[in-house]
């Protein structure tokens, strides 16, 4: 079992948990991830490695409420204990010294490109960093992200704070207005990484995505994550998650994401009504 | 002496109707009754030289447990099956007996082959009612430690044999449940999960420890568990599931049959919504593939509310590799088999399949395999509209210690390669057995493997040689 260290809440659907899981902070990358598990009965789900602190021999997980399995997860207080966290899994973010370079978080993936930054700050790089939300309830970690970054964006879709814009608006400016940006990271929705892969390819900057389909062992075994390339069918899991944004077939990804809504929509609904019952006992 | 009568056909065993086994997850025979067995039994006519034991890949002493049976010594018969098998209750299950001991019982010339498989069965399931096993008294420990990656057939066997030497086993699983395919991949039906659990309990009752959620290649590398370990044993399977690389295979709903089955007796997908995950519920399924695995799929996707389910295989039936009653079991319950056919293409609407494209095949010439080669007809195009398509067309080792162990040899396929007599790796203080030194074989196998695996390694672990 893997104990809650620390909870906080990041924004209205984000909540940061750290957890004490050994086995995966002794050789855990910024760029990998582990499979969690929260109780018995549950789905296996991905979750980018978004901190970890060898010492203390735990792994920090940011988790966005998208279904009833992270709805359930961000319900669970310090002390309580996740049935499954096995990890690292996939490759590491391959960390070198590149120049200048962007890192893109959008929502929740703000939290997985967080350690990206600082390694490539780390590295000697010159790092841009563009964070964004829906709104300002959605963003967090903007002090975390200035301290690892030369130069911070930060947008909203709505205007509430920041600059009000999508992510890919200043990435084309300053694709357009500096030719030295030598590589983009991007971290987030589909859409938005759809979107940032189609902007940095007119300039013709390489650009990685973190990709986070549907799993269920996270070690190569079901092909239930696989993404079409132009190298084929890949395995998200074992041959990323990190893949070479040019490459990705999106729309097959995306319709391959959207399988099971009707499935989750049903869980969700069926464990609130359980909820009400319970509360209303 | 008198002539024996012999009974011309095995003692039938009870089983579930299938029209109702198709509606639940219980195991499909019940097994025998103690009169049943016995009367089973007596149907060996004790052969001079049974052919029978060399028939077996881990050579019971068969006719030896059957003399028992009939004599209604149930304890005395199960000890000796245990001798050489430790898993009796999942081989009796799951064994392909007809091509193994069944296959060369010399009652085969006129009759039916004594049911050694039903028989094996039912001394396991004897000794399991009669409560927990007793502990076996432990040699003192040796010192030794040794790691064993991957708690399936192979791992399960090595693990329990070197700590009834002394040795100090740990397994590493990378799941959350200790089992391999015998949890993951064979259905509830066909294999009940408490059985496994049971061994598992007993395996680690020898004082093995269990560590899950343990991905041996990223959580550690073998070389960082050969600083700790004096031995290792590779007991990983063959989890890397095959696609067909036609058109349309990445639309929703087409599974690789590891998915399929993994969602449904892992994750238990069956019980959705009571466990979360969920799993396509067609009104049609397809199946392509020959194998037990297909069969498992065929038959998951009808306890899952499959109007129609069905098999589509590009050789005949007498070419599908699957045991003889998995193939029997799967006919009685209305699977459609769809015989010499190919798929070539999936096609769908707003991202899920709705139909398969195949070609008719007929049989030509014997290819490596020496099975009939299949051979396209030219035209012969027609669809299959389908709701969910699952791929049951192999499977080979995954990559994943491979990769991070770059003195391992590995042959094509990604087998581990390994020394028949020994199972010894490429690498100094390393083993390997099951399916990833086969790259995809039976239980019984790898069992058979792990016995050999076992002793290389106490002999190892006692002189240092290698």
């Amino acid at each position: 079992m893997y104990k809650i260290l620390k909870k906080q809440v990041l924004s209205d659907l984000v909540t940061l948990m750290e957890v004490s899981a050994p086995q995966v902070t002794r050789k855990a990358q910024a760029g990998q991830f582990v499979i969690v598990r929260a109780y018995e009965e549950s789905e296996r789900i991905p979750l980018t490695i978004a901190d970890f602190d060898r010492a203390a021999q735990s792994v920090t997980l940011v988790i966005q409420q998208v279904g009833k399995s992270t709805m359930q997860m961000c319900q669970m207080n310090e002390g309580d204990e996740f049935a499954t966290v096995a990890g690292p899994l996939g490759h590491p973010t391959e960390i070198e010294k590149y120049g200048t370079v962007i890192c893109i978080g959008g929502g929740v993936g703000i939290a997985p490109v967080y350690p990206i930054a600082r390694a490539l700050k780390e590295a000697g790089n010159h790092v841009i960093s563009i964070i964004g939300a829906r709104n300002q309830s959605l963003l967090f970690w903007e002090e975390k992200m200035r301290a690892v970054s030369d130069e911070l964006i930060v947008t909203t879709d709505d205007g509430s704070y920041g600059r009000k814009a999508l992510v890919t608006e200043p990435l084309k400016e300053i694709l357009t207005a500096r030719q030295d940006i030598k590589k983009v990271w991007a971290i987030g929705p589909a859409i938005m990484m759809k979107f940032v892969a189609a902007t940095t390819k007119t300039f013709n900057v390489p650009t990685i995505v973190s990709l986070n389909t549907i799993m269920i062992d996270g070690t190569g075994m079901c092909g239930g994550c696989r993404v079409l390339t132009t190298d084929g069918a890949q395995f998200v899991c074992v041959d990323g998650p990190e893949f070479d944004a040019h490459r990705v077939d999106w729309d097959v990804m995306m319709s391959r994401m959207q399988f099971y809504r009707a499935e989750e929509q049903a869980a969700v609904e069926q464990w609130k009504h359980q909820c009400n019952l319970a509360s209303a006992a | 002496m008198a002539k024996k009568t012999i009974v011309p056909k095995k003692t039938p065993m009870p089983e579930q109707p299938a029209e109702e086994r198709i509606h639940n997850y219980n195991e499909v025979p019940y097994g025998y009754t103690e009169e049943q067995a016995i009367a089973e039994a007596k149907r060996c006519i004790e052969c001079a030289k049974p052919l029978c034991m060399a028939g077996c890949p881990v050579n019971i002493n068969i006719p030896g447990f059957l003399k028992l049976i009939a004599d209604g010594d149930f304890r005395g018969a199960v000890n000796l099956v245990k001798e050489t098998n430790a898993l009796p209750a999942i081989t009796g299950r799951v064994c392909p007996q007809e091509t193994q001991c069944e296959g060369v019982c010399t009652l085969c010339k006129k009759f039916e082959p004594v049911g050694v498989g039903r028989l094996e069965r039912f001394v396991a399931d004897w000794e399991a009612a009669q409560g927990a096993l007793p502990v076996p008294p432990l040699p003192p420990p040796t010192g030794k430690k040794v790691a064993v990656v991957g708690s399936g057939p192979a791992g399960l066997t090595v693990a329990a044999d070197l700590a009834r030497l002394g040795h100090h086993v740990t397994i590493f699983e990378a799941l959350h449940e200790a089992g391999g395919v015998l949890v993951y991949g064979i259905p509830e039906f066909r294999l009940p999960k408490a059985i496994v659990k049971r061994e598992v309990e007993y395996v680690c009752s020898l004082g093995v420890k269990l560590v899950k959620d343990f991905v041996v290649g990223n959580a550690a590398t073998v070389d960082e568990l050969l600083e700790e370990f004096d031995a290792i044993f590779l007991g990983s399977g063959a989890g890397l599931p095959w696609f067909l690389g036609i058109p349309g295979e990445n639309l929703g709903g087409v599974y690789s049959a590891n998915e399929y089955l993994t969602r449904s007796n892992l994750m238990k997908a069956y019980r959705f919504p009571e466990y979360d995950t969920p799993i396509a519920r067609g009104q049609r399924v397809i199946t392509i593939g020959g194998g037990n695995v297909a069969m498992d799929a065929a038959r998951t996707a009808l306890r899952l509310g499959a109007k129609e389910s069905i098999i589509v295989y590009r050789r005949s039936r007498d070419e599908m590799p699957a045991r003889a009653e998995e193939i029997h079991h799967a006919e009685q319950e209305g699977i459609i088999f769809n015989l010499l056919t190919t798929p070539v293409a999936l096609h769908g609407a707003n991202g899920r399949v709705t139909e398969m494209e195949c070609l008719k095949n007929e049989l030509g010439e014997p290819d490596a395999s020496g099975r009939r080669r299949p051979v396209a007809i030219k035209d012969s195009n027609f669809c299959i509209p389908t709701d969910i398509v699952v791929v049951a067309v192999g499977q080979s080792p995954s990559p994943l210690i491979p990769k991070t162990t770059p003195d391992l040899k590995v042959a094509k396929g990604g087998v581990v390669t390994v020394e028949e007599q020994t199972m010894k790796t490429s690498k100094k203080g390393v083993f390997a057995g099951g399916d990833v030194a086969t790259g995809g074989a039976t239980v019984i196998l790898a069992m058979g493997q792990a016995k050999i695996a076992s002793k290389a390694i106490d002999e190892y672990l006692k002189t240092g040689a290698w």
